[in-house]
């Protein structure tokens, strides 16, 4: 017997909005029109709640919960911006511009990067926190792309989508806290990845200039990602 | 003339950058007219003047702190000024220059004063000041008052942001521009 999914109602920012409670918050509110910045959430992909861009204050709950990760309830009532929320979010995308280095004016990827828009959407006039400068390998092991781990933000993309829609899972994530890194294989070179089908949806659902295609200049590299909702269209997958 | 009394007192310094903040400066062209009526520019690459004056108004600072003499500079123009501005993206991040902190001083000065060089290999020390350990945005050698983004900040981003703040308005210049626009 298939489980009930019932209809509930709830508010996002005082609007009345009705969604399935095997929904988001996120879902419901792009359905309404109601805009949640998001990093590592990606339409298509598995939530993974990760970079917690998408944190928004639930009535009733005294932290704040990340929009992709949560699910609707009857009567919920979601703010999806106050001034703690603008704050938080400042300050995670300066934590993530200090970890790396990220050159926005030489990357590949200036002008249609998503960690960059979000800078701006977001207010974040400068990085107040001192700078790591960390030195990061760039893989250029692979003939058609590339691996600049100075830009990775660590979003995850890149594994769910070569797992959950190539099906080959040729990434991973490779030790903790602030030592993570993408991996191809088993610590591999990407080039010598014996699992890679060459197929690059991991480059074009990477929001950053991290996976690039070989070959491109500054402000060259433009990600399309159509392929994904048409992929899971074609297979029914509805989330 | 009384003009110069209501004027507000401008100096602009070009540290570790390319000088391009400057050019996308002067890029605003005819609008500068507009401006000339409310600054006074008493300093700057634009400016023969050697001593940093005092009772400055604005500091528009372009480039990362990258050696002794910049931070001395940024030092010097902070005490003698009411509002400083971090212009593009080498003083609001560090950018370009920074690149060199990953690599270490040692691997730089081998690269571009032994591997690169055909004759005279030498690492300079005389007349020139020393480079810090990391080439790092002003607001964290002194405090910044307003950030512009930029690589280089566009014209417009720069008039406006320089027209708000004559008519006594800090604006936003996140509206106007962002990293490496």
């Amino acid at each position: 017997m298939s489980k009930v999914i019932r209809v509930v109602t709830l508010t996002i920012d005082g609007q009345e909005v009705t969604g399935r409670e095997d929904e988001t918050i996120l879902t419901v509110a792009r359905q309404h029109d109601i805009d949640i910045p998001t990093l590592c959430f990606l339409e298509g992909l598995s939530g993974w709640g990760s970079c917690r861009i998408c944190l928004v204050a639930v009535e009733g709950v005294p932290k704040l919960l990340p929009a992709c990760m949560t699910y609707c309830s009857e009567g919920m009532k979601v703010q999806t911006e106050n001034e703690q929320i603008k704050a938080y979010r400042k300050s995670i995308l300066e934590l993530l511009f200090s970890e790396r280095n990220h050159i926005c004016s030489v990357c590949v990827s200036n002008g249609a990067c998503e960690l960059q828009a979000l800078a701006q959407k977001c207010g974040m006039d400068h990085v107040s926190l001192p700078y790591r400068f960390p030195s990061y390998d760039v893989d250029s092991s692979h003939n058609l792309f590339r691996n600049d781990h100075n830009r990775c933000v660590l979003c995850t993309r890149c594994i769910r989508v070569c797992d959950e829609i190539e099906g080959a899972h040729v990434w991973d994530l490779a030790d903790r806290g602030i030592n993570a890194h993408v991996i191809s294989d088993l610590n591999a070179p990407w080039g010598d990845s014996e699992t890679c089908t060459n197929c690059g949806k991991c480059v074009q659902v990477c929001p950053t200039g991290a996976l690039v295609q070989k070959g491109t200049a500054v402000a060259e590299m433009h990600k399309r990602r159509a392929f994904l909702p048409y992929l899971n269209a074609m297979r029914g997958n509805h989330g | 003339m009384s003009d110069t009394a209501t004027k507000i007192k401008v100096a602009t310094i070009w540290i570790d950058g390319c000088s391009g903040c400057h050019m996308s400066f002067l890029d605003i062209d005819e609008r500068i007219l507009e401006l000339a009526p409310h600054i006074d520019m008493v300093y700057g690459p634009l400016v023969d003047l050697k001593e940093i004056p005092e009772g400055l108004d604005l500091v528009i600072v372009e480039g990362a702190v990258a050696n002794e003499a910049d931070l001395h500079h940024v030092l010097e123009l902070r005490k003698k000024s009411k509002f400083m501005i971090a212009l593009g993206d080498c003083a609001v991040s560090g950018n370009v220059p920074s690149m060199r902190n990953p690599i270490g001083q040692k691997d730089c000065f081998e690269r571009a004063y032994f591997e690169n060089a055909d004759t005279g290999q030498q690492i300079p020390t005389n007349g020139v000041p020393a480079l810090l350990k990391n080439a790092i945005p002003v607001h964290q050698a002194v405090k910044v008052d307003l950030f512009i983004q930029g690589c280089p900040p566009p014209a417009d981003a720069i008039f406006f942001v320089l027209s708000e703040l004559v008519a006594g308005r800090v604006p936003d210049p996140t509206k106007v521009t962002r990293f490496g626009a």
